[in-house]
């Protein structure tokens, strides 16, 4: 009998033996990987047989992967059989107002000019009737509705709309991708799903903020957005506030699908907690986010601001397939302290008259490594392809790191590729011109810094953008000696 | 390791062919001898990369397994004299040194008048020389490239150059070295050495060319050049052999303060042709320039990989790099700069600018940088395309036709990179070998 029958007739024979099922009432699986945990996951959320199939193919495609070592960041090896791979969400100790919020948070909202109301949101203090959310989400979701547009969590929609789920899971990132899109694919607990049917133009920016179960939706998330053609849909993910979760592996998968004439823009906002100032705690995040332009002139569009994380190894790709679209790349990665960041994109040209735009801009001060890796692939079939790329580093101490890594792959004679990339601090002329009309040296490089990402920040939706400087700002502070 | 090299016969082969070697003729240069016995053990280690070495990730050297290469040996015989490689001088004052299959070859050389101060000679007789003993080998890492080790364990011969204090030697030295063949696949080893010492001013050219029968061949240059206090060193490689070539080129610079370095590698011949250029800024004030030209057709393979290591600081590099790929060809940069931590107001530069002319040739380009210090002005751009339309129409507006306007532009395009050459004449000489293999 062969390796791979072997295997099968051990879980076929097994499915019953260890009694997960009648552990189901349990919220929290033990620790440890194995076929039973994704059984256990998988029953849990009462999936159909095709999804625990598809984790089960990808959880035995994993155990043939080993972690890749290429990036360019260092980390302790992680213990994948250390892990507890399904905890229901934590309820959060819920306050009675905002002056039991710790000080710290308290001042961190501050100075991103959260509003009151909003702080009491993000801090769990109990929900007045003011913004009684679940009526917000409520109010949402009808409207929504009745432009047929589905958002909703990942769960729900494999209850709801299993026929659409299972047409487009994987079909961006396949299971087989890499070592963390396969765990991914095996033990993914929740996330978010969005549907945006033909000719619909979203008329709101769909935001995981007002869907209040995505909180706590744990480490292995999966979020799937398609617009059908002609759709157009902005979506944004995370939040400015300062997010102390404790679990030390993140390993998301995100999966776009843009059809015929489709627009997806895609901005996040990524505050993990980045450890101390030594490097003690944070959060790896090893993310996959990948779209695909499938119809004629589609399009889809990445925004990033990237402050938190301990180590950070994220590339969100386009793959260009109709002819005539579209992908874009925009980029703010800042590296503090001990944080490392090797992050980046991937254009993948195969259809005529594609083009695609990255703006890269890394920012590290502290002791950090801060490392842009993108991939511009032109294929042969790719006619008249058209490439942009920018990739700016500012270095805030000399004790840090940037580096850029891209690679330029043409294979046609009518393509044009550009790229370039400067590294650079910020200039003692421009400190000393603020610091001339009484501006502290530390709030002229957060001025100088804001200037430098202008450009991606443009990107971003104004409320957003706004938070977004006062957060980088933050992210700052300190780095200046 | 198994994944990212070629564990075929091929390795295994050449691991014989090490050990025939060592045999039989391990004692040829016994100053260098334990070195080139860690060599042999280290290419048994690493055998020949595959791509799935990051570093080799676009070349497949799957070509060289193919063949079943005798490996040069001390007891081959020249068999060229100097009529034979007149025509290979670039001009006509050159100092012309002649390496036949690896083999110093004193007769068909060509250097009567060599200036007071300048050693040139054959690796073999002057290995033993204490000032060659203090570099030979000793600059060229074997630990982590397998094709240098190869080099170096099958090294006999090959040339050295020492311009010592305070000389200048304003004609250019040429090194023609040429692949002799008569029917029989070989693995030539060749081995070059420059000393340039304290306010040394040196010229040197490095020109490949195919003799022969066309038979494939496997040219393993390394070159070691060694640059003190206040030297300026102005090195040309010219690598124009036939198709049936497999040329890999690991060159390796190492500067003192204050030093300056210009190396301009120009690659249009060749079936397979790998440069590594790694070089050393390893004390204050040094400046460096890079160059390079690929001209590409058929099924050439033509790879240029470049490391400039800032270590130290307050010094400049600058780097262009230039191709025009055609046919079926293929190009590939890779160009790195290092910035150590220390190596402070270091100002680094780097560019790359390729041109496809066919939809069945491919460029891929990867500019790398790599900066840990913060006081620098670092960049690097590339880009692929096409020759630019407007340039055309201008020239056609004016009633040149469009093969020719795009010849003028194509020409135009590659000479940006040899008219960055200091030496006069040399440029000259090499802009009238660029027009001849632009009109082939």
């Amino acid at each position: 009998m062969s390796e791979d029958l072997k295997i099968l007739d051990e879980v076929t024979n097994s499915e019953y033996k260890w009694g997960f099922v009648s552990n189901i009432e349990s919220d929290n699986a033990p620790k440890g990987l194995s076929e039973d945990i994704v059984r256990f996951i998988s029953a849990k959320k009462n999936e159909p047989e095709w999804l625990l199939e598809y984790r089960l193919k990808a959880y035995r495609h994993w155990l043939t992967l080993t972690e890749p070592t290429w990036p360019n960041v260092t980390y302790p090896k992680i213990d994948f059989q250390d892990i507890i791979y399904y905890s229901a969400p934590k309820a959060k100790p819920t306050l009675n107002s905002l002056d039991e919020l710790d000080p710290e948070i308290k001042s961190t909202f501050d100075k991103l000019g959260i509003s009151l109301e909003e702080q009491k949101r993000l801090a769990n203090v109990a929900v007045d009737a003011v913004i009684d959310s679940v009526s917000v989400k409520t109010t949402f979701r009808e409207s929504l509705g009745e432009l047929g547009i589905i958002f909703s969590s990942f769960s729900e929609a494999v209850q709801e709309h299993p026929e659409l789920v299972k047409k487009y899971l994987g079909s961006v990132v396949p299971y087989t991708d890499n070592f963390y899109a396969s765990l991914n694919a095996a033990v993914f607990s929740d996330g978010s799903f969005c549907y945006i049917p033909k000719g619909v133009r979203c008329p709101m920016e769909l935001s995981t903020y007002f869907r209040i179960n995505s909180a706590g939706t744990g480490q292995f998330e999966r979020t799937l957005i398609v617009a059908d053609e002609g759709a157009y849909v902005s979506y944004l993910e995370g939040c400015t506030a300062p997010m102390r979760d404790e679990n030390q592996l993140h390993a998301a998968v995100v999966e776009i699908v843009s059809h015929e004439e489709a627009t997806v823009k895609y901005s996040t906002v990524q505050n993990w907690y980045p450890g101390d100032k030594d490097g003690k705690g944070g959060i790896f995040n090893f993310v996959t986010k990948r779209g695909i332009c499938l119809g004629n002139k589609s399009k889809i569009s990445w925004t990033q601001v990237e402050t938190g994380s301990a180590v950070t190894w994220k590339y969100p790709s386009v793959i260009l397939k109709g002819d005539n679209s579209v992908g874009e790349f925009y980029s703010v990665a800042v590296t503090n302290n001990m944080q490392q960041a090797d992050t980046g994109t991937k254009m993948i040209h195969l259809g005529k008259n594609t083009s695609s735009t990255i703006i890269s801009k890394g920012i590290s001060g502290g002791r950090s490594q801060n490392s842009y890796r993108g991939l511009v692939k032109i294929a042969k079939g790719a006619v008249n392809a058209r490439n942009f790329s920018q990739c700016d580093s500012l270095l805030l101490g000399d004790q840090c790191g940037a580096h850029t890594f891209p690679y330029l792959e043409v294979n046609n004679k009518s393509s044009k590729v550009e790229h370039e990339a400067t590294t650079s601090k910020v200039g003692e002329d421009q400190i000393f011109y603020c610091n001339q009309r009484g501006i502290s040296t530390e709030d002229a490089v957060g001025l100088i810094v804001n200037g430098y990402c202008k450009e991606v920040f443009n990107q971003l939706p104004m409320e957003f953008a706004v938070e977004a400087q006062k957060l980088l700002a933050i992210s700052l502070e300190g780095s200046v000696g | 390791m198994s994944t990212s090299t070629l564990n075929n016969s091929s390795a295994e082969s050449f691991t014989q062919a090490i050990d025939h070697f060592r045999e039989l003729y391990g004692n040829h240069l016994p100053a260098q001898k334990s070195l080139q016995i860690d060599a042999a053990a280290v290419f048994s280690q690493l055998g020949i990369p595959t791509t799935k070495h990051e570093e080799w990730k676009y070349t497949s050297l799957a070509v060289i397994a193919k063949n079943t290469y005798r490996t040069v040996n001390p007891s081959d015989n020249c068999s060229l004299s100097k009529s034979n490689v007149t025509s290979l001088a670039l001009t006509n004052d050159t100092l012309l040194y002649v390496i036949e299959n690896g083999k110093f070859n004193a007769s068909a050389s060509n250097a009567n008048a060599l200036p007071k101060g300048i050693t040139v000679g054959s690796l073999a007789e002057l290995a033993g020389d204490a000032r060659v003993q203090a570099h030979l080998m000793k600059h060229a890492d074997f630990s982590d490239e397998s094709l240098v080790a190869l080099n170096t364990a099958l090294t006999f011969d090959g040339i050295v150059i020492i311009a010592e204090a305070k000389t200048e030697c304003a004609t250019p030295i040429q090194i023609a070295v040429v692949n002799n063949t008569a029917g029989e696949a070989l693995n030539i080893p060749v081995r070059i050495l420059l000393i340039a010492e304290k306010n040394a001013i040196v010229n040197v050219t490095e020109t490949h060319h195919s003799f022969g029968s066309k038979s494939p061949v496997l040219v393993n240059v390394v070159s070691e050049v060694v640059i003190a206090e206040q030297a300026r060193v102005n090195y040309i490689k010219l690598q124009d052999e036939d198709q049936n070539t497999c040329h890999v080129n690991y060159h390796k610079v190492n500067m003192a303060r204050d030093s300056y370095q210009h190396i301009s590698t120009l690659t249009w011949g060749g079936g397979l042709v790998r440069n590594n250029l790694n070089i050393r800024l390893d004390d204050v004030n040094c400046t460096s320039y890079l160059n390079g030209l690929t001209i590409a057709k058929d099924y050439q393979v033509i790879d240029h990989h470049t490391v400039v290591d800032h270590a130290m600081p307050n010094c400049y590099s600058n780097e262009l790099y230039k191709g025009i790929i055609d046919g079926h060809a293929q190009g590939v940069f890779n160009g790195k700069i290092f910035v150590r931590k220390d190596a402070q107001k270091t100002n680094a530069f780097q560019s790359n600018k390729n041109v496809l002319l066919s939809d069945d040739a491919s460029m891929n380009a990867k500019p790398q940088l790599e900066i840990f210090a913060d006081d620098v002005k670092c960049s690097h751009g590339a880009t692929t395309g096409q020759i630019d339309e407007e340039a055309l129409f201008y020239l056609r507006a004016r009633g040149i036709g469009e093969v020719a306007a795009r010849a003028l532009l194509n020409h135009a395009f590659a000479a940006d990179v040899i008219e960055q050459i200091p030496e006069e004449n040399l440029k000259s000489a090499l802009l009238d070998r660029l027009t001849a293999r632009l009109n082939a």
